[in-house]
């Protein structure tokens, strides 16, 4: 029997929502299953509606179902908006004491958290340790496991919280034995408990990922979905040496990130959209200074603020384009936290082999989405600083030139202060010395020395993954955090008898080169499925490829997309 | 100075030609501050200076050591970076008065606060010169120019002020029309260790005809030469500051006693963010966080 079980939590904010959902994909991560967790959240500190969903399989699982086998409320506007996202064969459960809902289907039952919560954890804030010990009882997993975490968790706070938390969750468990024996709901099977997966969102991926490839300076002003990665180096900066610097805006945090890296440090800077509106001008300040720069750009919807706390993937096209003039730039969208974690170092060897701009575009889906990773592996990372002169080269000081004309674009840094040389940066168009110039032929060479790194940038990105090998007529051509629900749309598709196959994108900008196109049905139709109204990855995919998409599925409300919503729009199209 | 100097002017010596305007107020600060550096025995390569856009930011080109020549206003948060990821380095911060008091206010604020140790310099000669004679933030009112025709009706910005408000660790005036007395402020703004800026009354010989330099030379005296001024009283330099007019004072303002500078720079020894060797290995542990 395979596991494929989702359970939505779903309440106020402040009410716990996000701590009941990650105790949850913490155990089942730890005892051999894949989560993933999809946050739903309202620009709000306290109130409103918010959910965590969390989907436990016995497979890698990258995106989110439609239908809830448990639905847990923790107030009652929960019950009016979720309930109806119920499986005919799912559970909900809401305490209904002092409520006016009374149940009126076989599948909504009510439990006394509070009562419960007041009289095993002396408080009416161990409500959370209480529903949680309830789902273990229903999908029939053992206690031990949960009440392990609850000490785990709580033990810094000391034993009497621990107690009040383990007396809870267990008190909520044997309501469930006791009262509600008839129910029988999924089940999730015993694991072997280990200790080597992870559980982590793409922000923490991220900033992973960048700490594991050296970076040494971080700078940047906080904005959702992204401030998660700032926060976690912030929390990390004593302890591997980083220097960290929350800055006055998102134009000073990419400045002092391009100044760090011109000193010669590994820096970064992550934001949203409109925060990357101000850091634009950086970018260009990078690419004509041929200064390495990292920049995570976390998308949201906009334009202008938005959504603050959903996802789209509207920057596709802002983040190709953005700044005045042109440079080379390098742009890479992960599909999930674990290549999320891994595309982090090789953004930084391709910001210091080019000495440009490189955006790793992610989306709210992606940054706060959290999903089981396997074991990380540190020996599959490599570290590539690019061309550095350093003393014991033999160059004479005084005829170092910052920006040497050389066929493939790119010419030695020197580090301040580490040589006998000094360099002249300029975002003046510059001489090869770097001084200030005006000259026609100067200017031409140092526009196409710059852009022929472009050929080196493109020649190193990643073709797409193309799933499954088998050619099939209909092709799903997605990019990024859309990974997930794409390849399981593939999957139920080919299961119900209609030959699907995927071209998937991470490695976005500029186009690549390999020959990709052969390995799919010349006559495919192509459906494009983005999150955005226009449909920016798949213009950019003609344009670059010459080859038509037969219909854009497009999604802007601020969702992500599911499985079962690609599955149906395509089904409705052929 | 300890030891004997082993720099001289000709270290500093650049073959990019200057392009200022015959007469212009930069080339005394360049000269001056040239001599700073020679007198303070650095190295061409220990130095990066950090400038904007503008006419005053073409001054590191004029000199051999590490430029970062960058955006209009962006000055301090590069120069911020530079020396937070190699505190060996010694950094300066060079742009006129729009690039730092109009484009590059908020950073200002910001980089006062922060009180990391970089030498801030601004050539404030009250107009916009690259552009070509527009107001500036420190245009002194009614002062007409192509875009305030009918003289300016905004009154200027006082910097030294919103400095000593701002709690800046170090805060001077200098003159270009006195080059020893700026070259020494240049050196103690470079030995202060934390961030010292330092205002540059600069006569633009194009565009500003009338803070001409004989109409400075009228004004200014040495703060030194009246007696008695304590560096420390912070209320007396928010006075100091406010001198404006007939008198207008040159020298250190404020200079806040004791150890003044961010914990980012004094307190994590040995680790220099741009010397440190990259080992993926050494971060295994990190994983357990999330186990």
């Amino acid at each position: 029997m395979s596991v494929d079980v989702t359970i939505r939590i779903a309440g106020q904010a402040g009410q716990g929502v996000q701590s009941i959902s990650a105790i949850i994909g913490k155990i089942f991560t730890r005892h051999g299953f894949y989560v993933f967790i999809n946050q739903d959240a309202e620009s709000r500190i306290r109130g409103g509606h918010n959910f965590d969903q969390v989907r436990v399989k016995d497979e890698p699982v990258y995106a989110s179902k439609d239908k809830l086998d448990y639905l847990v409320c923790l107030d009652e506007n929960a019950v009016q908006v979720d309930l109806p996202h119920l499986d005919p064969d799912g559970i909900a459960i809401y305490d209904g004491t002092n409520s006016d809902i009374k149940s009126d289907s076989h599948n909504y039952f009510s439990i006394p958290l509070e009562q419960i919560a007041l009289k095993h954890g002396k408080s009416k804030i161990m409500v959370n340790s209480v529903a949680t010990g309830a789902v273990f009882a229903l999908l029939g997993f053992a206690l031990q496991p949960l009440l392990d975490r609850l000490g785990e968790q709580f033990a810094a706070k000391g034993s009497d919280i621990v107690d009040r938390n383990i007396n809870s969750a267990a008190a909520g468990h044997r309501y469930v034995q006791e009262n509600l024996k008839v129910v029988s709901g999924k089940k999730i099977p015993p694991g072997s408990f280990s200790k080597k997966k992870m559980l982590l969102n793409g922000s923490q991926a991220m900033a992973l990922g960048a700490i594991c490839a050296g970076l040494k300076f971080y700078s940047g002003y906080p904005m959702s979905p992204a401030t998660a990665i700032m926060e976690f180096i912030a929390s990390r900066a004593k302890e591997y040496d980083i220097v960290f610097e929350q800055a006055e805006d998102e134009i000073a945090a990419a400045n002092m990130v391009v100044g760090a890296s011109f000193a010669g440090a590994r820096a970064m800077t992550a934001t949203s959209g409109g925060g990357f509106c101000l850091m634009v001008e950086a970018l260009g300040l990078a690419g004509m200074t041929e200064t390495p720069l990292v920049v995570i750009v976390a998308q949201r919807p906009g334009p202008s603020t938005g959504l603050p706390t959903r996802t789209e993937q509207g920057d596709l096209n802002f983040v190709i384009h953005a700044s005045s003039g042109e440079f080379p730039r390098a742009v890479f969208a992960p599909r999930h936290a674990e290549q999320a974690f891994y595309i982090m170092a090789e953004a930084f060897n391709f910001a210091e082999r080019y000495q440009t701009p490189v955006i790793i575009l992610g989306d709210q889906h992606l940054n706060d989405s959290y999903f089981t990773v396997d074991e990380l592996d540190l020996g599959r990372i490599s570290i590539d600083r690019g061309k550095i002169v350093s003393e014991d080269r033999n160059f004479s000081a005084k005829d170092y030139k910052r920006y040497a004309w050389h066929e493939s674009g790119i010419s030695p840094r020197i580090l301040p202060g580490q040589s006998e040389a000094v360099l002249y940066a300029d975002s003046d168009e510059h001489t090869e010395e770097g001084h200030i110039t005006e000259s026609s032929a100067v200017r031409n060479r140092m526009v196409e020395k710059r852009m022929r790194k472009l050929n080196g940038i493109r020649n190193e990105m990643s073709p797409p993954l193309i799933y499954p090998s088998k050619k099939a007529d209909i092709v799903l051509l997605s990019w990024g955090s859309l990974y997930g629900a794409t390849k399981e749309a593939v999957d139920r598709l080919n299961r119900d008898g209609i030959a699907a196959q995927m071209i998937q994108f991470s490695d976005i900008f500029p186009f690549t080169t390999a020959p990709f196109l052969k390995k799919i049905k010349q006559k495919a139709k192509i459906f494009a499925v983005e999150c955005n109204y226009t449909g920016q990855f798949a213009d950019f995919f003609t344009r670059e490829s010459g080859v038509s998409v037969f219909h854009k599925l497009l999604k802007y409300d601020g969702r992500p997309f599911s499985p079962q919503e690609i599955v149906e729009n395509v089904k409705e199209r052929i | 100075m300890k030891g004997e100097r082993t720099i001289s002017l000709k270290d500093f010596d650049s073959d990019d030609p200057i392009a200022w305007c015959p007469g212009c107020g930069n080339f005394s600060i360049l000269k001056a501050l040239k001599q700073a550096f020679v007198e303070l025995n650095k190295k061409p390569h220990e130095i990066v200076i950090v400038s904007g856009i503008g006419q005053a930011p073409k001054t590191p080109h004029y000199i051999r050591c590490n430029t970062f020549n960058g955006l209009h206003g962006r000055t301090l948060p590069v120069a911020t970076g530079v020396k937070l990821a190699n505190r060996e380095l010694t950094v300066l911060a060079e742009g006129g008065d729009g690039d730092g008091y109009a484009e590059g206010g908020n950073h200002f604020i910001h980089a006062m606060r922060r009180n990391i140790d970089v030498t801030y310099l601004v050539h404030n000669n009250q107009v916009y010169g690259l552009t070509k004679g527009q107001t500036s933030p420190t245009s002194c009112l009614g002062f007409v120019t192509k875009t305030a025709p009918l003289g300016s009706v905004s009154p200027p910005l006082n910097p030294l002020l919103l400095a000593v408000a701002s709690n800046c660790s170090f805060v001077a005036r200098g003159f270009a029309g006195e080059i020893d007395h700026l070259k020494k402020l240049i050196m103690e703004g470079i030995l202060h260790k934390g961030f010292a800026f330092i205002d540059i009354l600069q006569p633009c010989v194009s565009f500003n005809r009338i803070n001409t330099f004989k109409w400075y030379a009228e004004r200014v005296y040495h703060i030194d030469d009246e007696g008695a001024y304590d560096l420390n009283d912070r209320p007396a330099a928010f006075q100091k500051a406010q001198e404006w007019g007939k008198r207008i004072p040159i020298g250190i303002i404020y200079r806040q006693a004791g150890p003044t500078l961010n914990p980012q720079q004094s307190e994590i020894p040995g680790s220099i963010p741009a010397k440190q060797k990259i080992d993926p290995a050494a971060f295994s542990g990190i994983f357990e966080l999330f186990t």
